[in-house]
């Protein structure tokens, strides 16, 4: 076998003063082979970007290298000043990011960006930059090479700005390549053609490609080598073959069992129990009008959506991003008003109501947010959060603030955490106060809008765990929003599929993932990372 | 549907995290004071404007003389640095002989009056039109945008002189002038500040709670936006301060025998040549309350900026 093209040796990365730990990454070794993928995963707060960062010289100024060295082409990386590196960022070691919208400049033609990598190492003339824009265009896959070189980010879909990205990327043909999360805001079925893409290129160029992840799929999908990291240390590290079928870690093992399988596990069907919320022909329209006089562009960002919801069932509702799930979501909570269509709870048509009846029936259909930091007030204490909801509907006080402490329990965090203020708790914990916040009401309907989405897996098996749990001892009915269809598999009775404002199938969740009738639906269920991993799972 | 207490469900065999250690019980704004304790310019803001506010409310303790009493035996005698000065009148005597440091004194009391009021009007007109043009939105935000660009499109010292004049100066007419006329910055800034925050899901959730408007401005709105109202309540107190001491000093605000700073910059300005003390000692009295309460405001919102997550 090959030489290593890179050795990291030893790293160690101290934080400032202050932080929850003295250093963000502590004696890590790494060594990244020409024409391989090195998969860094862990979960948030593990160093796994920062090491990415110290790969590419641009750590934030706050973190200083404490020790060890970056070998690369005879030099050590971590000496370099920043002249150096400027000759070296871009042509020899180039880096991808997670979000390509950002980063990309929004005023620049994507051709012009491309051609900015020869100019600003004085590579080329000018003409020949821009036949070279035009040919990596086309490498990366991206349609009408010629045109699109010509079009702006945001005239650009988000896999195309990420392809775009790379792009640039490959310019000036690195030979390493640091992936920082590429595919993490991309829906499904780009992030299994962006994965592809890297996968291709880097054979077909033989690069050594450090790829940076939180997603056991994607590693599944793309890895040759995993190196997983906990709190700043590489607890584990071997082919990806060795980690994934053979951890021997308990970090890792845990990692690995709480990635929800694709195969749902067996539930009854629920067709007894009395339906707890009905929603009948919803459809909601956006029209945007560009400047005074401009056409009003209309978007159908939910049309005709109707289902039945039963006591103590989840339905899933599963969908790429702008498939209007959300939007259901917040219709039938009547965060928004749809233009037609009803929602029922039980007996009580609940898009008929007027306003002063809608405040007090509100408490029946209860949401809990994706953003656990946007979700809740952080001028409030959490009891003055739980209990807010019941006071406001006349609750006694005391009654109220006594039930708050009932329900931390409940969602399993200490009492104590009742005077405290939000800004005390991680995400998981912060998720659970959104869960007692909703229970409080006393709900008959719950809506987890991404409830789970923004956690770590090892939180999110958790907070699964606990909405599983409520829901069969409270007997609540639950809606259960969601793009990633693990998580869906897991907690889903039945799934409706989304796409572009309509459900294009509704079923039980095993016969879903058994037989998928919709094209869509197969196009989704092929496009999860990591499938052949879900078998040996 | 009644969910059963406590006792079984606390052994509830889901829930049970890794991470219920919990680090020490603090509120935002106990956070937000340990910062201020290591910010150099909210501590020099501070400490002026602390010292001020003090010399004020103390002023009947700490004044050597009577600031009124005039005594034309002793007219313009120098501060007690120069060759002539007495230690009797440490800040020397203006042109009726009255002890400048006492009418220095008294003097802070009418500019703190004048700023913290003028900061109060004001800022109860902006944040309303603020709050409400930025919780609304649509027809309210219209109307409100309009009458705040109406104010902006007027000249506020010609306005303020106008009225002064048609009035009569005093102390009164000042602060109500005042308060009437610098609400626009409270508007814009409680206007955007709101937005921002209306568009937070911890609304949305208030909102499905079933809270009514008034408890979601409240509780929901009001607390987020108070760093920005903070910072503008400053940056007005010392514009209104500036603008008294201008008014007064153009004979239209604060009548003698009142011992206003800017009145007394007017009163001594036939001697500044000859006897520069005169409008030294209000001028840099006026300078380093301005001065202190501008850093005051620029360390709050230094300090609340990276509000919330940590």
């Amino acid at each position: 076998m090959s030489e290593p093209i890179v050795q990291i040796r030893n790293l160690t990365l101290a934080l400032p003063r202050g932080a929850d730990r003295p250093y963000a990454v502590e004696g890590l070794n790494l060594d990244l082979m020409p024409g391989r993928i090195l998969c860094v995963v862990g979960e948030s707060g593990s160093g796994k970007s920062m090491s990415a960062y110290a790969l590419t010289g641009l750590l934030p100024r706050s973190l200083k290298a404490a020790g060890g060295e970056i070998r690369f082409e005879g030099r050590d990386l971590l000496r370099l000043d920043e002249r150096a590196w400027r000759s070296l960022r871009g042509r020899r070691i180039a880096m991808i990011f997670q979000e390509p919208m950002t980063a990309l400049n929004p005023v620049m033609r994507i051709g012009d960006q491309i051609a900015e990598m020869f100019e600003a190492h004085d590579l080329l003339t000018p003409r020949e930059r821009r036949a070279r824009a035009v040919a990596l265009a086309g490498e990366v896959g991206l349609p009408d090479p010629e045109q699109i070189v010509r079009a702006y980010p945001h005239q650009l879909s988000g896999g195309q700005r990420q392809r775009a990205m790379i792009a640039m990327a490959l310019a000036l043909e690195p030979a390493v390549l640091v992936a920082d999360e590429p595919t993490t805001a991309l829906d499904v079925t780009t992030q299994a053609q962006i994965l592809k893409l890297i996968r291709d290129i880097q054979q077909r160029r033989n690069m050594a490609v450090l790829f940076i992840t939180h997603d056991f799929g994607v590693v599944a999908d793309i890895a040759d080598h995993v190196a997983v990291l906990q709190r700043g240390r590489l607890v584990e590290s071997g082919s990806a073959e060795a980690v994934l079928r053979h951890p021997q870690h308990a970090y890792t093992k845990a990692l690995l069992a709480a990635v929800p399988s694709l195969t749902p596990p067996k539930r009854e069907p629920i067709t007894e129990a009395p339906i707890a919320l009905s929603v009948m022909n919803l459809a909601k329209t956006y029209a945007t009008r560009s400047g005074l006089l401009g056409k009003p562009r209309v978007v159908a960002a939910v049309k005709e959506v109707s289902f039945d919801l039963r006591r103590a069932e989840t339905l899933g509702i599963v969908g790429e991003s702008g498939s209007g799930k959300s939007t259901t979501a917040r219709l039938a909570i009547r965060l928004i008003e749809p233009d037609h269509g009803t929602v029922r709870l039980g007996s009580l048509d609940f898009t008929a109501l007027g306003p002063t009846a809608l405040r007090d029936e509100r408490r029946r259909i209860q949401m809990i947010f994706q953003d656990p930091f946007a979700s809740l007030n952080p001028r409030r204490t959490v009891e003055q959060i739980i209990a807010g909801g019941p006071i406001a509907h006349g609750t006694p006080a005391r009654q109220a603030r006594a039930r708050a402490r009932e329900l931390l329990d409940l969602v399993g965090l200490p009492q104590t955490a009742a005077e405290r203020y939000p800004n005390a708790f991680s995400g998981g914990q912060r998720q659970r106060i959104g869960i007692a916040r909703a229970l409080a009401m006393e709900p008959d309907v719950l809506v987890a809008d991404e409830a789970v989405s923004a956690l770590d897996v090892s939180v999110q098996a958790q907070v699964l765990a606990l909405l599983e749990d409520l829901k069969a001892r409270l007997g609540i009915a639950m809606l259960f929003i969601t793009h990633d269809l693990r998580v869906a598999a897991t907690i889903c009775d039945r799934i409706a599929v989304m796409h572009r404002g309509e459900i294009v199938e509704m079923n039980r969740t095993e016969a879903l993932f058994r037989a998928p009738e919709h094209p869509y639906t197969r196009n989704l269920l092929a496009a999860v990372p990591g499938a052949m991993f879900a078998e040996s799972a | 549907m009644t969910i059963r207490p406590a006792s079984p469900l606390a052994q509830a065999p889901a829930s049970a995290p890794a991470e219920t250690v919990l680090p020490p019980a603090r509120s935002p704004a106990a956070i937000a004071l340990r910062r201020g304790l290591s910010h150099g310019g909210f501590l020099i803001g501070a400490g002026i404007v602390g010292f001020i506010v003090l010399v004020a409310l103390a002023a009947p303790l700490i004044a050597p003389h009577d600031p009124y009493a005039q005594d034309v035996s002793r007219r313009l005698i120098p501060p007690v640095w120069h060759a002539k000065g007495s230690v009797e009148h440490l800040l020397g005597t203006d042109k009726l002989g009255r002890d400048y440091l006492s009418r220095l004194i008294y003097g802070s009391q009418i500019s703190l009056l004048i700023g913290l009021s003028a900061a109060l009007i004001s800022g109860a007109i902006g944040t309303t039109l603020g709050v409400l043009a930025g919780y609304y939105g649509g027809r309210v935000d219209a109307v409100v945008s309009y009458v705040v660009t109406t104010r902006l499109a007027m000249p506020v010292v010609l306005v303020a002189l106008a009225m002064a004049s048609l009035v009569g100066g005093s102390l009164k007419v000042v602060v109500l002038v005042l308060g009437f006329l610098l609400w626009d910055r409270f508007a814009v800034v409680t206007r955007a500040a709101t937005r921002q925050v209306r568009s937070q899901d911890f609304v949305a959730a208030a909102k499905a709670s079933g809270f009514g408007p008034v408890r979601i401005l409240a509780q929901e709105i009001l607390p987020n936006i108070l760093n920005a109202l903070i910072v503008v309540a400053t940056l007005e107190m010392a514009h209104a301060i500036l603008l008294e001491a201008a008014l007064s000093f153009l004979g239209l605000g604060v009548q003698p025998p009142l011992p206003s700073w800017g009145l007394m910059i007017a009163e001594g300005k036939q001697y500044m040549l000859f006897q520069p003390w005169v409008i030294t000692i209000p001028g840099v009295a006026l300078l380093m309350l301005v001065l202190g309460i501008n850093l005051l405001g620029d360390g709050v919102r230094d300090i609340t900026a990276p509000e919330g997550r940590h």
